[in-house]
């Protein structure tokens, strides 16, 4: 009668629909995200200076516990979803941008001598060369900031059930039934580990140039700076 | 009032600098389970990590079993632990560790890569051991980004330790979650704030960790 996926009827959706629901909250922020990074990814590669500030307000910013960022939102947003999301936009900008930046730096200067030559406008070049060079670092922190925004929308649980499928284990706790912290838990790894294998294929898909399965392996010419762009592989904010 | 009033207003009250729920009893709690947590997960992401990196096999084994630690949330399975094993430190410990695990691992295993194979080659020709070779040639110069990942994984025990308190421990959620249920803002803003400054010291202390361990033949401008 109380079974892995009976739902508790307070949370007036279905697995499916808490499903779509965590889906919502957690990969709306990592998009815009995304959306946010990029143009402050491409400023802070334009203006040098800035690069060092805006790292240390994103280190800043990323060292604030997501539950107290939610906590201390509701006096603006309220107990909504919203709440949840503006500080998981946060966290994935604070990954995402140094995975741009770095990525975007690195890219060779003969081959951005060589766009130049060919007529490519700044424009042209950022678009056509710069970015899609960058592809596999952004994807990279793009992976990070995606699964450990999965697992941060639970937490939003806290602050008047706004946490999807992390709604499921408040019930667990009141309703003494393990198996639906199993159920969140199990679904919510299973969500994180989809959308990463779902990354991973975009990235094979839009880096056709990259030898497949070679993974992180990259040519011997950015051997030398690897580290970099593994860097945000050390950003995940699962907290 | 703003959020800067709240944290003064927080910090220049006594009654949070003593007591049971004083500022000092919180942030030595705080510090407890960061260190614990920190030296488990460096127990068991850091010899794996130099072996596999040493040898250079596993990557993708070490890769599929990051993203799994990643994959797992940390608050759902505190939740849950604390239901099958009861209160205590176990249940907080266990998804620390899990999410502690992954950047050590991970980074551990890329530092060991990124060393620069003609020092092993050389240290290999004048007849030094592998266990030498790893710890006096590959350790040394892959010591700044270990301790990158170390780092890493030190912030993130931080702030996720707050989550401790949901489960009736102490340290610095405390007063996040207290703050919270009492509808005490001031409460809330200062114990984020007491975090977000731990998270910044634990930073300074790597960098010193850094000055001090790295030898400066090997050190890089960061």
């Amino acid at each position: 009668m109380s079974g892995f996926f009976d739902i508790p009827s307070d949370l007036q959706h279905s697995w499916w629909g808490l499903i779509g629901l965590h889906l919502r909250e957690a990969l709306l922020p990592v998009l815009a995200g995304l959306l946010l990074a990029l143009p402050l990814g491409q400023l802070c590669v334009r203006v040098r200076w800035l690069y060092a500030p805006v790292l240390w307000v994103t280190t800043v910013l990323y060292a604030i516990p997501s539950l107290a960022f939610f906590v201390v939102l509701i006096d603006y947003t309220g107990q909504t979803e919203l709440t949840v999301m503006i500080p998981l936009t946060v966290y994935s900008l604070v990954v995402l941008v140094p995975a741009i930046v770095d990525a975007v730096r690195s890219v060779p200067q003969e081959t951005l001598a060589a766009a130049t030559a060919m007529g490519f406008g700044p424009v042209r070049r950022y678009l056509q060369v710069q970015l899609p060079i960058a592809v596999p670092a952004i994807i990279a922190g793009l992976r990070v900031a995606t699964v450990s925004s999965i697992s941060l929308v639970s937490v939003g649980t806290l602050i008047g059930n706004q946490g999807a499928l992390g709604n499921l284990l408040h019930d667990a706790t009141i309703y003494n039934r393990p198996e639906l912290a199993w159920n969140a838990v199990i679904t919510m790894a299973v969500l994180a580990m989809l959308a990463d294998a779902v990354l991973v294929l975009v990235r094979v898909l839009l880096t056709p140039w990259m030898p497949s399965g070679a993974g992180r392996r990259t040519t011997p010419r950015t051997a030398g700076t690897r580290p970099v762009p593994a860097e945000p592989a050390l950003k995940d904010a699962a907290r | 009032m703003n959020v800067l009033d709240f944290v003064s207003a927080f910090f220049s009250d006594s009654a949070h600098w003593q007591g049971y729920d004083g500022i000092p009893t919180r942030l030595s709690e705080h510090l407890g389970y960061t260190l614990e947590a920190l030296a488990f997960a460096a127990v068991i992401g850091l010899p794996v990590g130099l072996v596999t990196g040493h040898y250079g096999r596993g990557g993708n084994a070490l890769s599929l079993i990051a993203t799994a630690g990643r994959a797992l949330p940390t608050f759902g399975l505190l939740v849950l632990m604390t239901m099958l094993i009861g209160f205590g430190m176990l249940p907080v410990m266990i998804p620390l560790v899990v999410l502690a695990v992954p950047p050590i691992l991970v980074t551990t295993y890329e530092a060991m890569r990124s060393v620069d194979p003609s020092p092993v080659d050389a240290a290999r020709g004048m007849g030094m051991a592998e266990t030498r070779i790893l710890l006096q040639v590959e350790v040394p110069v892959a010591l700044p980004l270990i301790l990158g990942g170390l780092r890493s994984a030190a912030i993130q025990i931080v702030s996720t330790a707050t989550i401790a308190a949901y489960v009736s421990l102490g340290g610095l959620g405390r007063y996040i979650i207290d703050g919270l249920y009492q509808r005490d803002y001031e409460k809330v803003v200062g114990g984020a704030s007491l975090t977000a400054g731990m998270a910044l010291a634990t930073l300074a202390v790597f960098w010193a960790i850094t000055k001090v361990t790295v030898s400066p033949g090997v050190r890089r401008s960061a």
